[in-house]
């Protein structure tokens, strides 16, 4: 299905609006920036999980008098960084709860001294038992977090799951985990703040929401609104991992200008990003579903837990898209899903791409396969038989008022992998090779923007303005770090006006410029902000036309002579629109009922899997990705979205573990936490099919965070398919293959069942 | 290992620079803050993720790697070296074209890569092309859109019809 509207500038691939200076090396990151008289600054963290700050002492070998040092007792405001609990200080008081955690700031003109300073600063503790899994922290016997070492719960209820289980012809029961993921944006955490009396704070910023930072600032610092202003500078990735922690990082690096009055730049080096910053929370799912005896879901029992670390930060947003996400997109008359958050002593876990979803949905995708097996099913028909489709209703009793499409996506998906034919022929080769190959798929939807109420409570205020130079300038706070921000809502707004690409411009992220258009984040950009900029360009036209004389049609130089018409009466040309959410959207926050979502976009992967049963390694040779996104504003954009996630969750699936030691980051270099490199990523056939979502820009729903949902399920849906052993955990490794399939042959028949 | 600064002659981008710095100094920190040439990246500091990429001597090389008293008389291109007299290299266009770049901070190193690639082998096949780009790390593309770039330059491809092809 294509769209009928006819536009010129959405939908095409325009080039990348910052790309040239990307491309000439001319894009200015934050340690590409130097300030006058700028100092650096350091950060000395807790060396143990878990315990009192007995003393700190600074070694007398070095001469102190030339540093600046912060502790907690520096802080003017609150210590606390302020995001949906008050419990993170932004230095440790008195007790430490993880390791890594920010103790003691160093500031000092040179970066060289300052290290030997950092190593000069010695902690004496008094250990406290510290709690490290998800297993230790529900058991309750240390409580290091509130009174039960719970961050969040969550209770979704749909019918009566109880009712089910004695007549069910089915019942089948799994578990499923997945560890912790490091975002790896190749650009480290950095930033660079100034202090004056008179004019506050200054940041830079390497970030995604600028004005969450505000907001910490804020409290951090006791000041008035118009005192902190946040800059967001060219984002080298982020993927989630710059949403909460530059609130920190930008508080440290003030409190050392305001205390030192040089301007401090902060930028971390890889060790200290991996040790230090957040990661996807790690997971543990375990499903019970009752079906009938033709294979019709009856009731799916769903317990989720994931591992918070030291403090609550988003591990509630994040726990509430895994509940959202858990049952999949399947039609189920009863539904439980009881989920919790718990506290360990580690870095606490923050957002990342899916946010809780990648977790959910891994389980459901490979528990829908471990079910098929069980019965004596096809892994295909199995799904199709309890797909979504209009009209139906979601474990929320969501009712689904937009075209559902899974059926068609399949189809395209089978068709495009040649899945079956290739099924067979892996079979027959199986047989006799040590190389088992399989076919897997994921069916999945991604929630687009904030869950349930969350846009009307950010309330975005976006729009644009004119300059005297005669471009229009998007006025938002949501930032450009490698997603197309800049392109997407630039097309946007030329398109709505009439007016070329390069007439529009995109303002600074500069809190002191930009409006509060919210975070950048959830998928909710191009849909949610994209809209307020479609709708306020809308409206500066029929201002024009009110008020300057703009005719029916006009080219861009009417345009601009028009707007200098309204600025020489109004002194300015501005529109800003504020969110407005669909009508008839009911959610109820208590019950977890209602319309979770304004709009889902859909996705059915296929992987091919090759596994070495000499070496134990398993290689994705092939990857196809079928997906319904709303109308793609740009493909070359929305392709490299797809492709980036899909390899992302190769990654996941695969390659990337984090692991701890006493909480602390082990292999915190890029020598020993493994991603995939040009060498190891597929080929990935990326196809859309697109229905125009009526609330969002030209038609546009979420992208960014669905292609990360699917790989890790497809991936060990065909490792069971090419070995007929289930491995339920990620991440997947040689050793863990050869752990499993060294004790549990491989079925050299499995894939012709 | 001698801290001791000394002069140290070389080409950047075919002109000729005197630095007075210390020996052990990496040829990165040399570039960015000697020099200015910010383009050059750290990603990782350990010669993992390929970010510091520049040519020396007609070799690719990680600069955080290098202490700049090896770059004593060598000719160094870096990406601010790519673009000559205003218009894009092709390697940029095709970038530019194909969403080869997306956060843009591997984007120097991996250009550099693809230089050295292009300049062995001009018309790379894709295991060519995968090997060529290995030691350079982008977290968002997945690389399809590099391959693609770097095949668009090779073949001096006209853009348009490679984006029709992406745009199904």
């Amino acid at each position: 299905m294509t769209t009928s509207a006819r536009t010129r500038i959405v939908g095409a691939p325009v080039p990348r609006k910052e790309g040239i200076d990307k491309l000439l090396g001319r894009a200015r990151y934050i340690d590409d920036i130097e300030r006058e008289g700028m100092w650096v600054g350091a950060t000395v963290r807790s060396t143990i999980p878990r315990g009192l700050i007995r003393s700190i002492n600074f070694d007398q070998r070095i001469d102190w008098t030339e540093f600046t040092i912060v502790t907690a007792a520096d802080i003017p405001g609150t210590n606390c960084i302020q995001l949906i609990f008050a419990d993170q200080p932004c230095l440790a008081d008195g007790i430490v709860n993880h390791c890594d955690e920010a103790i003691v700031l160093l500031a000092h003109p040179d970066k060289h001294k300052l290290r030997d300073g950092v190593e000069a600063v010695q902690i004496e503790y008094e250990l406290l038992p510290a709690v490290h899994t998800i297993e230790e922290s529900e058991r309750q016997e240390t409580i290091i977090w509130g009174a039960d070492n719970l961050l969040k719960s969550f209770l979704l209820e749909k019918g009566d799951v109880d009712s089910v289980w004695a007549d069910a012809a089915h019942i089948v029961e799994g578990e499923y985990r997945t560890g912790a993921q490091e975002h790896l944006y190749i650009e480290n955490n950095g930033v660079i703040a100034e202090w004056s009396e008179t004019d506050g704070i200054i940041v830079w910023g390497s970030l995604q929401c600028p004005y969450y930072v505000h907001k910490s600032l804020l409290s951090v610092f006791d000041l008035p609104e118009d005192k902190v202003r946040v800059i967001q500078t060219e984002t080298g990735g982020a993927f989630g991992g710059k949403e909460d922690y530059p609130s920190t990082l930008a508080a440290h690096a003030a409190l050392l200008a305001m205390k030192s009055g040089h301007a401090v730049k902060m930028v971390y080096d890889r060790m200290e990003d991996l040790a230090a910053t957040t990661k996807r929370h790690p997971s543990r799912t375990r499903h019970r579903t009752a079906l009938d005896k033709d294979g019709k879901l009856l009731a799916m029992d769903i317990e989720l837990a994931t591992d918070g670390g030291a403090y609550a930060t988003l591990s509630s947003t994040v726990l509430s898209r895994a509940t959202l996400h858990s049952p999949g997109p399947y039609v189920c008359p009863n539904v439980r899903v009881r989920s919790h958050a718990w506290a360990t002593n580690t870095v606490p876990y923050g957002a990342f791409r899916g946010f809780g979803a990648p977790q959910a949905i891994f389980a459901v995708e490979r528990h829908m396969d471990e079910i098929a097996a069980a019965i004596g099913f096809d892994p295909i028909e199995l799904r199709r038989r309890n797909f979504l489709h209009d009209g139906d209703t979601t474990a929320t009793e969501q009712m689904m008022r937009d075209p559902v499409i899974l059926d068609q996506l399949l189809d395209r998906a089978l068709l495009e992998s040649d899945y079956h034919a290739k099924r067979k022929r892996f079979a027959r080769e199986n047989a006799t090779s040590a190389v088992k190959r399989g076919m897997g798929i994921a069916a999945f939807y991604h929630g687009s923007g904030f869950t349930g109420s969350g846009e009307r409570y950010l309330n975005s205020l976006a729009g644009i303005d004119v300059t005297p130079e005669g471009k229009v300038r998007v006025l938002v706070a949501n930032t450009e770090f490698g997603q197309g921000t800049n392109t997407i809502l630039s097309q946007i707004c030329a398109e709505a006006i009439g007016i070329g690409y390069d007439d529009v411009i995109m303002a600074p992220v500069d809190t002191h410029v930009v409006p509060n258009s919210g975070p950048t984040v959830a998928s909710r950009t191009s849909m949610v902000v994209g809209r307020l900029i479609e709708r306020a360009s809308h409206q500066l036209v029929a201002m024009l036309r009110e008020d300057a004389g703009l005719g029916e049609h006009f080219e861009s130089d009417e345009f601009f002579a028009a707007c200098e018409r309204y600025r020489s009466v109004h002194g300015e040309v501005v529109s800003l629109c504020r969110y407005e959410a669909p009508p008839n959207v009911f959610w109820d926050d208590q019950k977890y009922r209602g319309e979770a979502y304004p709009a889902f976009a859909w996705s059915v992967q296929v992987a091919q899997v090759a596994v070495d049963t000499v070496t134990y390694s398993a290689e994705v040779e092939d990857f196809w990705a079928v997906q319904e996104v709303g109308r793609v504003l740009n493909p070359v954009l929305a392709g490299g979205q797809i492709e980036g996630g899909i390899a992302q969750g190769i990654g996941y699936a695969l390659y990337e573990k984090v692991v701890l030691q006493n909480g602390h980051m082990a292999n915190n270099q890029m020598t020993n936490y493994i991603m995939p490199t040009a060498e190891d990523v597929p080929p990935i056939h990326v196809f859309f099919e697109e229905i125009p979502f009526q609330h969002g820009a030209f038609g546009a729903k979420g992208i960014g965070e669905l292609p990360h949902d699917g790989p890790a399920p497809a991936i060990l849906n065909a490792i069971r398919d090419a070995t007929g052993v289930s491995f339920n955990a990620i991440p997947l490794l040689p050793e863990d293959l050869f752990a499993q399939l060294a004790t549990q042959p491989v079925v050299a028949e499995a894939a012709a069942l | 290992m001698s801290h001791r600064h000394g002069t140290i002659r070389f080409r950047v981008n075919g002109e000729s620079r005197a630095i007075d710095a210390a020996p052990m100094k990496r040829l990165l920190d040399v570039l960015r803050e000697d020099l200015h040439l910010t383009g050059t990246k750290e990603g990782c500091g350990e010669g993992e993720c390929g970010s510091c990429s520049v040519r020396m001597n007609g070799e690719l090389v990680n600069s955080c790697l290098v202490p700049v008293l090896q770059a004593e008389d060598a000719d160094i291109q870096t990406v601010e070296g790519l673009c000559a007299g205003g218009a894009l290299h092709p390697l940029q266009q095709a970038f530019l074209d194909c969403g080869g770049a997306q956060c843009g901070i591997c984007t120097p190193g991996m250009l550099m890569a693809a230089t050295q690639l292009l300049s062995i082998n001009p018309h790379p096949g894709m295991a060519e092309i995968r090997e060529g780009l290995a030691g350079n790390l982008c977290r968002c593309t997945g690389f399809k859109r590099i391959f693609d770039s770097v095949i668009a330059a090779a073949a001096n491809d006209q853009p348009s019809t490679r984006q029709a092809a992406h745009a199904r």
